[in-house]
């Protein structure tokens, strides 16, 4: 269940149409390490995972990451929104528009679109969260990337800067929520509390 | 909204600049104590008896709802859990389209 909050997590004002970032900057969107991406692999993840500590975690992270897709789409349709023909056929951005007009739609950079093929879901408690980890860190590696190619457009560095900022908090904390995970599988005994085995007195079994 | 001289264009019931600027502040400052909340919040997922953290959320959850409280008492709902005497949801501007409800300061 969600609240739909009127505001962004974090301003997005650009004055300037800019096609050819949003070309690059969509990739956030519906990319291979976008937001997107990283909001369905954690809300996804949640379901298998063995404590309260992870599951929180990823329910958590997963739906700022919600919020962080609603910012990338932001600086994407201000960037585009006003820009005349040319200036989107000089971007390269004809073939998109032949497609999705200036709509906000889900590929990266390079034009694929998204695909749940980025999700990660294993069925593995200590390998999903490693996928998580890796993914901070990527998404932090694509924040920076599109910080130095937008570095002449300070309106747009600046919600970028906050979001690979937020990549680096939310490594920190699956890093924390691994070690908990792991200390608990390293104790001689313990008991998770995820169904492994359906319940004995479950009466919904082997009705044939 | 910001026309092409940075001017404030109210598009609420306000008519005058400097209302406006303060419905801006007050959104920031909805935004700062918003974000204080949920950083705190996954702090806490992992470090769940820390006391002093659990201290500080409570106090930016509060400072939060004053602030939510005295804003949409103004300036229209923020959710749709706000009840209205009439529907004030389509009155601000959206927050993709920047403008008053984005004003950064």
């Amino acid at each position: 269940m969600w609240t739909y909050k009127k505001t962004l997590q974090y301003p997005v004002n650009i004055k300037c149409t800019n096609p050819k970032l949003a070309k690059v900057i969509i990739s956030q969107y519906g990319g291979p390490d976008g937001e997107l991406a990283a909001s369905l692999r954690y809300l996804s993840q949640r379901f298998g995972m063995p404590d309260q500590k992870s599951k929180a975690i990823l329910n958590d992270i997963g739906t700022e990451e919600l919020a962080h897709l609603e910012m990338v789409g932001s600086i994407v349709h201000q960037l585009t929104k006003n820009a005349s023909i040319e200036e989107i056929e000089k971007a390269g951005l004809g073939p998109y528009y032949t497609d999705h007009g200036v709509d906000v739609y889900p590929q990266s950079a390079a034009g694929v679109p998204f695909t749940a093929a980025y999700l990660a879901c294993k069925g593995d408690i200590i390998a999903n969260l490693q996928e998580d980890l890796a993914a901070e860190q990527k998404a932090r590696a694509t924040y920076e990337k599109l910080i130095d190619l937008c570095r002449d457009e300070p309106d747009v560095v600046d919600p970028l800067r906050y979001l690979r900022e937020r990549e680096i908090v939310h490594f920190q904390r699956f890093g924390e929520a691994l070690r908990s995970v792991q200390d608990k599988l390293a104790e001689k005994k313990f008991y998770m509390d995820c169904d492994i085995t359906p319940k004995s007195d479950c009466d919904c079994k082997d009705k044939d | 909204m910001l026309n092409e001289n940075m001017e404030c264009k109210c598009t609420c019931e306000c008519n005058s600049n400097n209302d406006c600027e303060m419905q801006g502040k007050l959104l920031q400052q909805i935004r700062c104590y918003a974000f204080a909340v949920n950083d705190l919040a996954l702090y806490l997922d992992t470090h769940p008896t820390d006391q002093k953290a659990l201290c500080l959320h409570r106090k930016y959850c509060q400072e939060l709802k004053d602030l939510e409280d005295k804003y949409q008492k103004v300036y229209g709902p923020l959710t749709i859990n706000y009840p209205c005497n009439k529907w004030r949801w389509l009155e601000e501007p959206w927050p993709w389209e920047g403008g008053v409800s984005n004003v950064d300061l």
